[in-house]
C-alpha cells in the first residue's frame, strides 16, 4: 500500500496548496481604513495583514476626529485583484473598523508622503546636492557646513527619485512618514 | 442608576444577558468575580480541571442551545489555557465569551505574577477582546461583547478585567442605556442578486444545496426554511460536518456528507452538478479538494452572512451576504411568487444519475464476527439510541468521519464537533457543556482513546456535577487518523502513532467513580450500549475495534471530487506527489 514514494529528506513540503497569485496582474493598492481610536486596534489591523501573509508596503496612522474617537490607516498592499477583495472583506468585518476605501480602485486619489534627508557633503557635490532639492523643491530644514536635512514632499515615486540622486552625493539618513492619501473631487 | 464594584457588576450583567450558568476556574485575578458568585444564586458556576475544558464547555453549550457559552478564567495561564478553546470556536463560529482576570492596571507590563498579555495573545484568536481599564466602562463592555459575540457571524469573545477594576466603584449601566454598538452586520440579502438565484434554481438541471455550519448558527428557523426549500424543488442536498441536523438525516432529498470523507453520491452530485447552491458553508479545503478541478462545470452561489467568505477560495456566480433565515424566506417568496417552477424532466434524469452513485453504497465495509468494527459499533450505537433525546459530540480523527457517516441527525444543535481547528480534546468536555444544558438528554461523546485522554480530567467536572455524559472511546490503540495517513502517504511508517501504556479505562472509570464497561467482542455489543444508556451516571465505555480500519470513502488530497477512494479499493499509485504535501 506504499502509494507514494517520497523521498527521505525531501523539503518541498508545504502545508497547503498554493493559491496562485494571480500572475502579473499584481498591483500596488492604497487602502483608507476608518477606525476607533482604541487602543490595540492597529495590533487588530496589523495583525490581519501578518496573520493572512498579506503586504503592507506603507502604513500610516492617526487620529482624525479626535471627538468621534476616529483613527485613519492608510496603507498601500501589494496582490492580485481576488487578494486585494479579499483584503478589503478581512478588513470591513472587523468589529473596530468603521469604513474601506480602496482609493486605487475607488478613482483617481492623490497620495502624498513627507520624507526627510540628512545629506553629508563639501564643496561641489554640496553645491549639486543644493541644486538639485531645487528642482525637487525640497526644501532645507537644517545646515551645517558640510549637511543639509532636506524637507520633500510627494508621491512615493518622486521621493524615491530624489532618494536615487542623493544617495552618491552623500545621503546619510532618510526618514519617511508612509503615505497620506484622499480622494480628488467632491 | 445603583453603584457597585466592578466584580458585582460583571455578575450583574452576565444576569441582565440571561445567563445560567459559567463554565469556570478561580484563581488570584479573579477572586473578587468568584467571591461574587459566592454571594448570588442565579448563575450556577462549574467548576472544570482545566481552562480548556471550561471552553470547550462553553463551546457545547452555545452550540447546543444557540446561546452564549460564557466561561471564566484567571490571569496568565488561566488565560493562555483558553487560547485552543478560543481558536476552535473562531474557525468554527460559536458564540462564547470569555472573561479573564488581569493583574491590576498599575502592575500590567511588569511582568508581575501570573502576568500575560492576554489581549495581545488572544487577538488573532477572537473575534474580538478587551482590556477594560476603567471599572464605569466595564457593564457597557459587556453588553458590547455579547452583541458582538452574537452578531453577523458569530464568534468567541474576550474581556480582560484588571484585579483592581474588579474592587473598584462605579455606576451600572443597564444594557437598555449602553450607547448602542456600531457593528451591525448585513442581514438582509440582496433583492436582486435572490431573483438570480431564484432564476437559476428554475433552470437546473443538475442542481444541488450545499448547505454547513452557518445554517445551524442562523437559528432553528433556517433549517425550516431549507427543508421548505429542498422539499418545493425537489433538488438533492448535501452539508459539510458543521452543517449536519440542519436537514434531516431521514430526508429522502439527503445525500449524506461531503468532502474528504464524505459519501461517494454526495461528493460526485457536487462534481456534476450545473448549479450549486452554497448555504453557509465556506469552501473549506477538505470539501473542494484540489480547488482547480472543483466543480468544473456549475455555477455557483453562495450565501453567507460574513462577506470575506465569499469568493475567498472559489469564485462564486452569484454571492449572497445576509443571515440564512431571511434570505431564505426571501428565496422562497420570490421562487412562490413566481410560480414555483422547476425543470423537471431534467432533474429526473439528475435524480437517476443521483440514485445511481448511492446505489454504489460506499460505505459498505467488511463486517467482522471476531473484532468490532467500528463502523458497526456506530451503526449499532445509532440504532440504539434512536429514539432517545439525543445529543452527540466527538473527539477528532477517524472515530468523528465515522460518526459523521454512520449516525443520522434529525435536527439542528444535535451536533457539536470540532469542524475547522480539529481539536482533539474537544469532545469529553463538549459533551459535558451540553448535558449541562440539557440535563435529561443522553449525550454521547464518540471519541478515539487518544483524543480522549487529552482532556479526560474533564470526568471529575461531571462526576461533581452530575452530568452523566457517555463516553464511547473507539478504541484501536492508534492514532487512526494518523496512522490511516502514514499507510497511504508515509510507505507505511508508522511513526509515533500509536498509543502504549494506555490506562484501563474501566479502572479508571472506578478511579472516577463512575461506571466502566469494556467490550471487545461484537456480540456483546447491543447489551453493553443498552448498559451504557441504561446506568444513570457517567459511562467510560471502552470499545475494543479493530486496529487497523481506514476510513473511506478518502478524497486524497490534492484529488477532485471524482477521484474518490471507496472502501479497500486498492490504493496504489492514487495519490499523486503533490498530495503529500497537503495535510
Amino acid at each position: 500500500m506504499n502509494a507514494l514514494n517520497i523521498k527521505k529528506g525531501s523539503s518541498s513540503h508545504s502545508a497547503y496548496e498554493l493559491r496562485d497569485p494571480n500572475g502579473d496582474l499584481i498591483e500596488s493598492h492604497t487602502l483608507a481604513v476608518l477606525v476607533a481610536n482604541e487602543s490595540g486596534v492597529l495590533a487588530r489591523v496589523i495583525g490581519l495583514f501578518s496573520g493572512r501573509g498579506y503586504n503592507i508596503e506603507s502604513l500610516t496612522v492617526a487620529e482624525v476626529d479626535h471627538e468621534g474617537h476616529r483613527s485613519r490607516i492608510t496603507v498601500v498592499t501589494r496582490g492580485g485583484p481576488a487578494v486585494i477583495a479579499q483584503i478589503k472583506a478581512q478588513l470591513e468585518r472587523m468589529v473596530v473598523v468603521h469604513e474601506v476605501h480602496d482609493l486605487t480602485a475607488e478613482g483617481p486619489a492623490v497620495q502624498r508622503e513627507l520624507a526627510l534627508f540628512k545629506v553629508r557633503g563639501k564643496g561641489e557635490t554640496r553645491v549639486e546636492a543644493m541644486q538639485l532639492a531645487e528642482i525637487f523643491r525640497a526644501k532645507v530644514v537644517d545646515s551645517t557646513l558640510e549637511s543639509f536635512v532636506f524637507e520633500l514632499t510627494g508621491t512615493p515615486e518622486k521621493i524615491d527619485a530624489f532618494a536615487d540622486l542623493m544617495r552618491p552625493l552623500g545621503l546619510a539618513e532618510i526618514a519617511r512618514t508612509g503615505v497620506a492619501a484622499l480622494s480628488r473631487g467632491v | 442608576m445603583a453603584t457597585m464594584t466592578g466584580a458585582k457588576m460583571v455578575v450583574q450583567a452576565l444576569k441582565e444577558h440571561g445567563v445560567e450558568v459559567v463554565f469556570g476556574y478561580p484563581g488570584g485575578a479573579v477572586l473578587p468575580i468568584y467571591d461574587e458568585i459566592f454571594q448570588q444564586n442565579d448563575i450556577r458556576h462549574i467548576l472544570v480541571r482545566h481552562e480548556q475544558g471550561a471552553i470547550h464547555m462553553a463551546e457545547g453549550y452555545a452550540r447546543s442551545t444557540g446561546k452564549v457559552g460564557v466561561a471564566l478564567v484567571t490571569s496568565g495561564p488561566g488565560a493562555t489555557n483558553a487560547v485552543t478553546g478560543l481558536t476552535d470556536a473562531l474557525l468554527d463560529s460559536i458564540p462564547i465569551l470569555v472573561i479573564s482576570g488581569q493583574v491590576p492596571t498599575f502592575m500590567i507590563g511588569t511582568d508581575g505574577f501570573q502576568e500575560a498579555d492576554t489581549v495581545g495573545i488572544t487577538r488573532p484568536c477572537t473575534k474580538m477582546n478587551w482590556l477594560v481599564k476603567d471599572t464605569a466602562n466595564l457593564a457597557a463592555t459587556i453588553h458590547e461583547a455579547f452583541h458582538v459575540a452574537f452578531s453577523g457571524r458569530p464568534g468567541p469573545v474576550l474581556i480582560d478585567i484588571p484585579k483592581d477594576v474588579q474592587f473598584a466603584n462605579a455606576t451600572y449601566v443597564p444594557k437598555a442605556e449602553a450607547r448602542p454598538s456600531h457593528y451591525a452586520p448585513r442581514v438582509r440579502g440582496d433583492a436582486d442578486q435572490i431573483t438570480r438565484l431564484v432564476e437559476m434554481i428554475e433552470q437546473a438541471e443538475r442542481p444541488v444545496f450545499y448547505t454547513g455550519g452557518g445554517v445551524v448558527n442562523s437559528g432553528p428557523r433556517a433549517s425550516a426554511l431549507l427543508r421548505e426549500l429542498v422539499a418545493e424543488t425537489d433538488f438533492p442536498i448535501t452539508s459539510t460536518l458543521m452543517g449536519l441536523g440542519s436537514y434531516p438525516a431521514s430526508g429522502k432529498n439527503w445525500l449524506g456528507m461531503l468532502g474528504m470523507h464524505g459519501l461517494y453520491e454526495a461528493n460526485l452530485a457536487m462534481h456534476g452538478c450545473d448549479l450549486m447552491i452554497n448555504v453557509g458553508a465556506r469552501f473549506d479545503d477538505r470539501i473542494t479538494g484540489r480547488i482547480k478541478d472543483f466543480s468544473p462545470g456549475s455555477k455557483k452561489v453562495h450565501i453567507d452572512i460574513d462577506p470575506s467568505s465569499i469568493n475567498k477560495v472559489i469564485h462564486v456566480d452569484v454571492g449572497i451576504v445576509g443571515d440564512i433565515t431571511l434570505v431564505l424566506e426571501e428565496v422562497l417568496k420570490q421562487w412562490r411568487a413566481r410560480g414555483s417552477k422547476t425543470a423537471k424532466p431534467a432533474l429526473k434524469t439528475w435524480w437517476a444519475q443521483v440514485n445511481a452513485w448511492r446505489a454504489v453504497k460506499c460505505l459498505t465495509y467488511k463486517g467482522s464476527t471476531k473484532t468490532i468494527k467500528p463502523q458497526h459499533a456506530l451503526e449499532r450505537l445509532e440504532a440504539l439510541t434512536k429514539g432517545h433525546d439525543r445529543y452527540i459530540t466527538t473527539e477528532v480523527g477517524q472515530h468523528q468521519m465515522w460518526a459523521a457517516q454512520f449516525l443520522g441527525f434529525e435536527d439542528p444543535n444535535r451536533w457539536m464537533t470540532s469542524g475547522g481547528l480539529g481539536t482533539m480534546g474537544y469532545g469529553l468536555p463538549a459533551s459535558i457543556g451540553v448535558q449541562i444544558a440539557h440535563p435529561d438528554a443522553l449525550v454521547i461523546n464518540v471519541a478515539g482513546e487518544a483524543s480522549w485522554l487529552m482532556n479526560m480530567q474533564e470526568m471529575g467536572t461531571a462526576m461533581q456535577f452530575r452530568a452523566p455524559v457517555k463516553q464511547f472511546i473507539l478504541n484501536n490503540e492508534r492514532l487512526g487518523m494518523v496512522r490511516q495517513w502514514q499507510e497511504l502517504l508515509h510507505g507505511e511508517r508508522y511513526s509515533h502513532s500509536w498509543s502504549e501504556s494506555l490506562p484501563d479505562f474501566v479502572k479508571l472509570a472506578e478511579a472516577f467513580g463512575c461506571k466502566g464497561i469494556r467490550i471487545d467482542d461484537p456480540a456483546d455489543l447491543d447489551e453493553a450500549i443498552l448498559e451504557m444508556i441504561r446506568y444513570p451516571g457517567p459511562v467510560i465505555f471502552d470499545c475494543r475495534v479493530e486496529k487497523h480500519e481506514n476510513c473511506f470513502p478518502m478524497i486524497p488530497s490534492g484529488k477532485p471530487h471524482n477521484e474518490m477512494l471507496l472502501g479497500d479499493a486498492d490504493t496504489q499509485g492514487v495519490i499523486g506527489s503533490k498530495g503529500a504535501v497537503l495535510v
